[in-house]
């Protein structure tokens, strides 16, 4: 059995970042855990630009927003073990791992950050009828064959779903010289960010089909076409509606799932509406000494904001290792009418920071809405909001100092007036 | 007098903005509901630029591929053969992130950079 202080599962963003900041919190003992084999997770294979406007005032692209994190790590002599697969957590915080090198080992940890990212919704999911052709891709895996490993996956493209990774990768095939056909999403509006929208769609003039989705594969060695049809209010297709879009791949992004299979061997409890762990504002789960961070908690759009919470993580595993003081009590925040969970779910008012930044998802578009938040059921605020779609992570500071004494529960929710 | 339509990128409610043109000067903006939108319509209808990123070959690296990016951003209708030039580049490894791969490419100005290092093979 091989020990360290802080184990930290996954060197994309989110464990890079907390990582760092357990270092500078004093931790000595690090040992970042890395299935792939270089750091910077899934920011390798982003290679478009528009990451950390928030962090750096500039527009990176994702290989170098990583390069700034891989960096400073490397400053810091952060050790990072790449080519190691973490097989299992134990409540107890014992890693079993497994490399070529090493072949399996046991890895005691004074505490542990899950930072290990999350996967796509694969066809399986979605229950389209017809055969298993070559062609089918997870938008994500035809990112990586494109930008880091030099193939295209095909020629005439139809993607399903209008994630931005899909978006990202409308504009990445058509730049490649693919053709494609259309973008079809389930639902009457997109969950991209409207920016990708403009410019990997628009700029391409490649159509976005709203309310509309694929009924059927056709082809048995190969893809060779998609039936598109409309789908009403109730998101089951229109007889009559169907079309018929002869093509050779199809591309899917329709959802990113926090990848938890650790935490829930671990005993860590899980929020279903985000896939990933409950956690308090100092991201602990509700395994002591367990934090959770980063798409693995739950998926953002943006890595700046992956940065911060992670770093808050590691932090918090910093002071866990200190012994720090016990957190006192702790109170729910919930949500209803709109706000379809928030991270954390709870808060420990006595030890937390002057401020908590709250992170939630609405469940639907809202045009001049108020976002309300209750506390012991008084109304403590309401702000209208121009917009709130679900494709685009909301937030709101809860301050210390305005917390009663008496604070019992935290709701938010979306208001009509 | 020229009009052009665009939606505007400052947030998610995408306003539809309607720009007219006079001698290739924006002279009005409407449609926008908040000043971004006129500034974004103000630049985008006259000079839309764009950051073009893509992937160039590399000859005896660990990996096939090195990421680059366009220095500075390109207009948007030279896209293409920006993209064209950068297909038809191969580099030998090793790449440093930051290194020039082509100058001036299609006579833009703009220098295709690489966005990542990629070493040699062994």
């Amino acid at each position: 059995m091989i020990s360290c202080d802080l184990a930290v599962i996954g060197a994309g963003p989110a464990g890079l970042a907390a990582a760092i900041a357990a270092r500078e919190a004093g931790v000595e003992d690090i040992l970042v855990l890395e299935r792939d084999e270089a750091a910077g997770g899934i920011l390798n294979q982003c290679i478009h630009s528009g990451f950390g406007l928030h962090t750096f005032q500039e527009e990176l692209t994702g290989p170098e927003y990583a390069a700034r994190f891989r960096a400073r790590a490397e400053e810091l002599g952060i050790p990072i073990r790449l080519g190691v697969m973490v097989l299992g957590l134990g409540s107890d915080r014992v890693l079993t791992l497994t490399s070529r090198e090493r072949g399996l080992e046991q890895l005691r940890a004074g505490a542990v950050i899950l930072a290990m990212g999350c996967r796509e919704r694969p066809r399986g999911a979605l229950n389209i009828p017809g055969y298993r052709p070559a062609g089918i891709y997870t938008a994500g895996t035809a990112q990586r064959l494109v930008n880091m490993e030099g193939l295209l996956p095909g020629r005439e493209i139809v993607i399903l779903g209008s994630g931005d990774i899909g978006l990202i990768m409308a504009r990445r095939m058509t730049l490649e010289g693919a053709h494609v056909q259309c973008v079809a999403e389930l639902l009457p509006y997109s969950g991209g960010l409207k920016r990708n929208i403009v410019q990997c769609l628009d700029d391409y003039g490649i159509p976005l089909r709203l309310s509309h989705t694929v009924v059927n594969i056709r082809g048995r060695e190969r893809v060779e076409g998609v039936t598109l049809a409309q789908v009403g209010p109730d998101r089951r297709p229109v007889p009559g509606t169907e079309e018929d879009i002869p093509c050779d791949t199809l591309l899917l992004s329709v959802g990113l799932l926090p990848e938890n299979e650790l935490s829930e061997g671990a005993g860590v409890a899980l929020d279903p509406v985000t896939g990933g762990p409950v956690v308090g504002e100092d991201f602990s789960t509700s395994v002591p000494g367990v934090f959770a961070c980063g798409n693995a908690l739950h998926v953002h759009d943006l890595v700046d904001f992956v940065s911060q919470e992670a770093a808050a993580a590691g932090r918090s595993a910093a002071r866990f290792l200190k012994g720090g003081p016990p957190a006192g009590p702790v109170i729910p925040i919930r949500c209803r009418d709109g706000v379809r969970y928030t991270v954390p779910q709870h808060l420990a008012v006595e030890a937390m920071p002057p401020e908590v930044t709250v992170r939630f998802r609405v469940s639907a578009p809202f045009r001049e809405k108020y976002l309300a938040c209750y506390i012991n059921g008084t109304r403590v605020f309401h702000g209208k909001k121009r917009i709130m779609a679900p494709g685009e992570m909301e937030q709101y500071t809860l301050r210390r100092a305005a917390l009663p004494a008496d604070a019992r529960e935290i709701v938010f929710c979306v208001e009509e007036d | 007098m020229d009009e052009m339509e665009l939606t505007c990128i400052c947030c998610p409610i995408g306003c539809g903005l309607r720009a007219t043109l006079e001698a290739g000067q924006v002279v009005r903006v409407t449609g926008n509901t908040c000043p971004r939108g006129e500034a974004y319509a103000r630049r985008e209808a006259v000079s839309p630029m764009r950051t073009v990123t893509s992937s160039v070959a590399v000859e005896g690296g660990v990996r096939p591929v090195v990421p680059v990016k366009t220095v500075p951003d390109v207009p948007k209708d030279r896209i293409f053969p920006v993209m064209d030039a950068i297909r038809d580049l191969t580099v030998p490894a090793p790449v440093r992130a930051g290194d020039v791969l082509l100058r001036d490419v299609a006579g833009t100005g703009a220098d295709v950079v690489a966005t990542a290092g990629l070493d040699k093979a062994p």
